[in-house]
C-alpha cells in the first residue's frame, strides 16, 4: 500500500472508490460513468480544499511527501542533454549534491542540486540528499565553470540539511559552505535557485546565494528544523508543529519577508500527485527569471545580488 | 551547547558571594581567585585554560589605548516573527539581554589602531543571546565590512558564536549570505580579512565569514565546528573523538593558519597586517 499523509486521507478514499468502480466498469459489470464523474468533482474539490488549508506543520509533510518529486524527475521532465560532471577535485564525488551542463528548451545552462532517492537503497547511495564538503565544493567548482563557459546556473534545493558528521566536520564543512556563500557572491553568471521541497538551513543555502530565488508553494525554508528547533526551544520535539507555525517556513512567510522572489504554484493535491505539471511550472518560471537576467552585465548582476542580500533582515535602529 | 541551554545547577544565595571571590577553572577545575583571573586576561592561571571576554574587554586587549571608535551601536533586534516559544516572546528575551549586557545586539563594531595600524573591527560577545546571528548581528558585520572597503583598511572579526539566532527564523540564516557577502567584496578589493575564533565559533558563524578569512587564527582550545557534537553522535551512532572541534583538531584538518594565545594575539595580528603592502 501507498504511504498516505493523514490529512490527505479522505481524497485517498475516494480515489479508491473511484477505483472500485473503473475495476466494476471495466468487468461490465454496468455504466457508473456518472458516479465516476461525480466522485472524481468531489475528489478535485477535497484536494483543493485540504490543500489550500494546509498549516506550516502539514506543508513539511508535504514538502518530505517520498513520492514527491526529486532532481531526477526534473531532469527528466525538464531538462534535455543533461551531462553530469562529477568530483570536488580535492577529495571525491558527492552523490547527495550533483551537477552539470542541461538544457531548458533552447536555454543552455548548469545545473547543480540536491539529489534525494526515491527508495532506501537509492537514498543511501544518495546520504538522503545530505551533502558532504565534497558536495560543496564540486558545486562551486561547476559554478566557476559555467562562469568561464558564460552558462547561467540552475540551483536546485532539496535537502533536510548540510551531513552532521565526523567526516563531514573533519573535512571543513562549515569552511565549504561558507566558501559557497562568498563565492556566489562574485559569480559574474546569473544564478536562478528553486526550492523544491526542503530547504534546510546552511545545507540549502550553501547552493542558494542567487539572483532569483523561486520556491513551489508546498516547499519550506528554515534556519532549522521544527523538530530541531522544538526540542533546544521547548525542550520537547513535540511541539514541532509550533515551532514549524513560529518559524515561519512557508513560502507564503517567506516571500513577505522579502527573502524569495516567486512562489511556483503545485497542481492541486500537491506536486507529488502531478510530477509534469509540477517540471513545467518550474520550467517557465525559470525560463521567466532568465529572460529578466541574462541581458544584465556581469557588474550589474553582482552589484544586484550584493545589494539583494545586503537588504535581508530586520532590525531596530536609533 | 547554546546559551539556552545553559542551566544554573547551584542554588543561588550564599554560593553566589563565593563566586564573586572565586573562579572554577573549566578545564583543570583549579579554584582561582576571581581577580587574579581577571588580571590574567581571562586566562587560567594554572593551565592556560581561555574563558570568555566580553566585547570591550577584547577590544581593550587588541586596540591601543583610546584608539576605538564605535560605529552602527544603536542596531538592536527588533523580533521581525513576533517569535514565541517555550519560555516567552524573543522581544523580551532580546530586552534582558540588552538591560544585562548594556549592549544592544552580540556584537560590537568600529574602528581602531593596532600598534598604529588602522582597522575596522567587528567583536562578538556571547553574553548577549550567545552571541547568536541576528539580523542586527548581520547589519553590523555588513556595516563595517563596507567601511573597510570604502577607507581601503583591513577588517578583523573575532567571533563567539553558538550560530544562528533561531527566534529570527529565515531572516537569521540569510545574515549568513549576508555578512559572506561583505567579506566577499574586501576580497574582491584586495582588503585583508582576518577571522579570530575564539571560543565557541559554530553552526551558522563557522558555516559563513569566521571560516573564510585570509587568515584564520583560533584561540587555544575554543569550541570551533558545524554541526552540535549530540546531534553527530545520534547520526553516526558512534563516540566522537575527545578533541573532536576544538581549535586543535580543526587547525590539524587544515582549516587554521595558527592557534594563538591571548597575551600574543595582538601582536600576531600586527605582524600578518604589516605585511600588508599595496
Ligand atoms: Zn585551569
Amino acid at each position: 500500500m501507498e504511504r498516505e499523509l493523514e490529512f490527505e486521507r479522505p481524497v485517498v478514499e475516494i480515489e479508491r472508490a473511484i477505483e472500485k468502480l473503473k475495476n466494476s466498469a471495466a468487468e461490465s459489470k454496468g455504466d457508473f460513468s456518472a458516479q465516476i464523474a461525480e466522485l472524481e468533482k468531489k475528489c478535485e474539490e477535497r484536494k483543493r480544499e485540504i490543500y489550500d488549508g494546509l498549516s506550516p506543520w502539514q506543508t513539511v509533510q508535504v514538502a518530505r511527501h517520498p513520492k514527491r518529486p526529486v532532481l531526477y524527475d526534473y531532469i527528466t521532465l525538464m531538462f534535455k542533454d543533461f551531462v553530469e560532471l562529477r568530483g570536488d577535485r580535492c577529495y571525491g564525488d558527492d552523490r547527495a549534491l550533483i551537477g552539470g551542463f542541461a538544457t531548458l528548451d533552447a536555454q543552455k545552462a548548469m545545473l547543480v542540486g540536491h539529489s534525494k532517492g526515491k527508495n532506501v537503497e537509492e537514498n543511501v547511495r544518495r546520504n538522503f540528499g545530505m551533502a558532504k564538503p565534497e558536495g560543496y565544493r564540486k558545486a562551486l567548482r561547476l559554478m566557476r565553470l559555467a562562469e568561464k563557459f558564460n552558462v547561467p546556473i540552475l540551483a536546485f534545493i532539496d535537502t533536510a540539511g548540510a551531513y552532521p558528521g565526523l567526516d563531514a566536520e573533519q573535512r571543513g564543512q562549515a569552511e565549504a559552505i561558507a566558501r559557497n556563500l562568498t563565492e556566489m557572491a562574485k559569480i559574474e553568471v546569473p544564478i536562478v535557485a528553486v526550492v523544491t521541497g526542503e530547504g534546510g538551513s546552511g545545507g540549502a543555502l550553501g547552493i542558494g546565494v542567487a539572483d532569483s530565488v523561486l520556491m513551489l508553494s508546498n516547499a519550506v525554508y528554515s534556519v532549522i528544523s521544527p523538530e530541531g528547533c522544538a526540542s533546544i526551544l521547548w525542550r520537547d520535539a513535540s511541539f514541532s508543529a509550533r515551532a514549524a507555525e513560529s518559524l515561519k517556513i512557508t513560502a507564503k512567510s517567506l516571500l513577505s519577508l522579502g527573502v524569495i522572489d516567486e512562489i511556483i504554484k503545485e497542481p492541486v493535491g500537491g506536486a507529488h500527485s502531478n510530477h509534469k505539471a509540477t517540471a513545467s511550472a518550474i520550467k517557465s518560471a525559470v525560463l521567466k527569471h532568465l529572460k529578466k537576467l541574462i541581458p544584465l552585465s556581469p557588474q550589474k548582476l553582482v552589484q544586484r545580488r550584493f545589494e539583494k542580500f545586503s537588504g535581508m533582515g530586520k532590525f531596530t535602529k536609533g | 551547547m547554546g546559551w539556552f541551554t545553559k542551566k544554573s545547577k547551584e542554588p543561588a544565595g550564599k554560593k553566589l558571594q563565593q563566586d564573586e571571590i572565586w573562579i572554577r577553572c573549566q578545564s583543570c577545575s583549579a579554584h582561582v581567585f576571581k581577580q587574579d583571573f581577571l588580571n590574567n586576561i581571562s586566562v587560567c592561571p594554572k593551565c592556560g585554560w581561555h574563558g570568555k571576554l566580553t566585547a570591550y574587554e577584547r577590544i581593550g586587549i587588541t586596540l591601543d589605548s583610546g584608539t576605538f571608535k564605535e560605529m552602527f551601536e544603536t542596531i538592536r533586534p527588533c523580533d521581525p516573527l513576533r517569535f514565541v516559544d517555550g519560555k516567552g516572546p524573543y522581544g523580551e528575551k532580546a530586552e534582558q539581554a540588552r538591560t544585562k549586557t548594556k549592549l544592544n545586539e552580540s556584537v560590537v563594531t568600529g574602528t581602531g589602531k593596532i600598534n598604529g595600524l588602522e582597522v575596522a573591527v567587528s567583536v562578538m560577545d556571547f553574553r548577549f543571546l550567545g552571541g547568536s546571528l541576528g539580523s542586527g548581528t548581520g547589519e553590523k558585520i555588513l556595516q563595517a565590512a563596507n567601511y573597510a572597503c570604502d577607507h581601503r583598511i583591513p577588517y578583523i572579526i573575532f567571533s563567539a558564536s553558538g550560530g544562528a539566532r533561531m527566534h529570527e527564523g529565515i531572516l537569521s540564516l540569510m545574515q549568513m549570505a549576508k555578512t559572506c557577502a561583505g567579506v566577499a567584496r574586501l576580497d574582491d578589493r584586495r582588503i585583508p580579512f582576518i577571522s579570530v575564533l575564539t571560543d565557541p565559533t559554530t553552526g551558522g558563524v563557522s558555516a559563513s565569514y569566521a571560516m573564510v578569512g585570509d587568515v584564520n587564527i583560533a584561540e587555544p582550545g575554543a569550541l570551533i565546528g558545524f554541526a552540535g557534537r549530540r546531534v553527530i553522535e545520534q547520526t553516526i551512532k558512534q563516540k566522537l573523538p575527545e578533541d573532536f572541534q576544538t581549535a586543535e583538531f580543526v587547525l590539524e584538518h587544515g582549516f587554521l593558519d595558527a592557534i594563538v594565545h591571548r597575551r600574543e594575539m595582538k601582536g600576531t595580528l600586527h605582524r600578518i597586517l604589516s605585511y600588508y603592502n599595496r
